[in-house]
């Protein structure tokens, strides 16, 4: 299994992800996996029909930065940008290919760990996604 | 870091009343899209000239040539801020049809398509069969390596070109260096051109002569223009070192959609217009996104870059031409 932890945070900023986290649970009704794009969605033994949690690609940044989630929840990435951007992650562990504008792209997260993730095409563009047992 | 656009416009200005520039000092210039204004390079003196006043013609020499930079062409780019970036494309080829000298050639510096599809390098090939020079380098931007790590593009635009498709020529005396620092980058960091290129670099340029002009083009500025936004390459620094040793070196970037020159000793660097979208200058919106002006200022802020070089003065003079000039 894949893991890391080279950027030990805050109690803090955990308390800031988790807001955000509870946040993204609670906001995001309007996606679901019928929705168009350029999704795919990675092998996973989940099946619940959460909406999963979005992170925002806005002003060429990820938001928010860093989210938490438990393992199993489905992450979606929408572009929100009139530019395309893609969400790679920085091991190899996912690839969004070119989201033009409106397209988004989900991931699973299935194994606990800390999962870095940036654009290709605008590599100043990072995040991570903090997966909890 | 904030640029003060009126303090930039300032010095521009007072290096324009000193006529020339203080070659040990840094000049850090910006001609804000549209202006018009030209650089000439002579014995590692620079002035600055008005883009009025440059196309007094002197005397042709044999073995003057100009050619033309256009960048980020950008086909497939259907946004508001240029919903028709071939319409702009074609007149930014008809101006080129209409310079008063033909150029020998032309460079595209990157971001030839959008979403790096077959569709959109077949709308740019018929529309570039429309130009008179018929002779086009290209290195790639990161829009032209999305699907399939440059394969296409290689395919397409880089037959016998090195690694992603870096290479160089000569032309009438002049060496000319096509860069890729597009590839394999890195989260977090800038442009790269990674270990491979640099050692390919060095070896073309050993052994030339201090004398020979050098013009080195590349997509992501080789200058750090602002990293915040991703305007710089990581490693620009160990190319650079390989080319100051010549006696002249011009730099030609894209990928910032603006024209911005700076002039360091005898490097001269110089980033072009967008023909498809403009960006904000460094710093002045929240992001690098297309800029979004109102449509009859738009072919202001598009244009074509105009490069001579003078045999006399062992010079290059660039010109960044607007598509229209109309305020």
């Amino acid at each position: 299994m894949w893991t890391s932890s080279r950027c030990k945070l805050s109690d803090l900023q955990w308390g800031g992800l988790v807001i955000l986290a509870v946040l993204s649970l609670i906001l995001p009704g309007r996606l679901s996996a019928s929705e168009p794009g350029a999704g795919s969605v990675a092998p996973s033994a989940g099946t619940s029909a959460d909406s999963g949690i979005e992170v925002k690609i806005d002003n060429f940044a990820f938001t928010p930065s860093a989210v938490t989630v438990k393992a199993g929840t489905q992450v979606i990435w929408v572009n929100h940008d009139d530019i395309p951007h893609t969400v790679d992650s920085t091991e190899g562990k996912f690839r969004s290919g070119a989201l033009d504008t409106d397209d988004h792209f989900q991931f699973r997260f299935s194994d606990p760990g800390e999962y870095t993730f940036f654009c290709r095409l605008h590599p100043k563009m990072t995040g991570k996604i903090i997966v909890r047992p | 870091m904030k640029y003060d656009k009126q303090e930039l416009i300032d010095q521009r200005l007072q290096d324009l009343n000193n006529d020339g520039v203080d070659r040990r000092g840094f000049l850090k210039c910006m001609a804000w899209a549209g202006t018009g204004l030209v650089w000439t390079m002579s014995g590692g003196m620079a002035a600055s000239r008005a883009f009025a006043k440059s196309r007094g013609k002197p005397a042709a020499k044999s073995g003057d040539f100009s050619f033309v930079q256009i960048s980020d062409t950008h086909i497939g780019f259907d946004k508001a801020a240029n919903p028709d970036v071939t319409g702009t494309l074609e007149i930014a080829i008809n101006r080129i049809n209409a310079l008063p000298e033909s150029p020998d050639f032309i460079i595209h510096t990157g971001d030839l398509s959008h979403l790096s599809k077959p569709s959109e390098f077949d709308t740019l090939d018929q529309l570039l069969k429309g130009a008179s020079a018929k002779e086009i380098f290209f290195v790639p931007g990161e829009h032209d390596m999305l699907t399939d790590n440059g394969e296409q593009y290689l395919q397409r635009y880089g037959r016998g070109t090195k690694g992603n498709g870096w290479y160089s020529f000569d032309h009438k005396g002049v060496h000319f260096v096509g860069l890729v620092n597009v590839a394999n980058l890195k989260a977090g960091g800038l442009g790269s051109l990674g270990h491979e290129q640099l050692g390919w670099l060095e070896d073309d340029l050993k052994g030339r002569s201090g004398s020979t002009p050098i013009v080195v083009f590349a997509h992501i500025p080789l200058w750090t223009i602002y990293p915040d936004w991703g305007w710089g390459t990581d490693d620009s620094e160990q190319a650079l070192s390989y080319v100051k040793r010549f006696g002249s070196v011009t730099v030609l970037n894209g990928h910032i959609h603006q024209v911005m020159q700076k002039i360091e000793g005898r490097l001269s660097f110089h980033t072009a217009m967008s023909t498809a979208f403009p960006q904000p200058a460094p710093g002045t919106a929240p992001s690098a996104g297309p800029m979004k002006v109102p449509a009859e200022q738009l072919q202001r802020v598009l244009g074509i870059t105009d490069v001579n070089y003078l045999v006399s003065g062992t010079s290059l003079a660039i010109l960044d031409a607007p598509l229209s000039n109309s305020r």
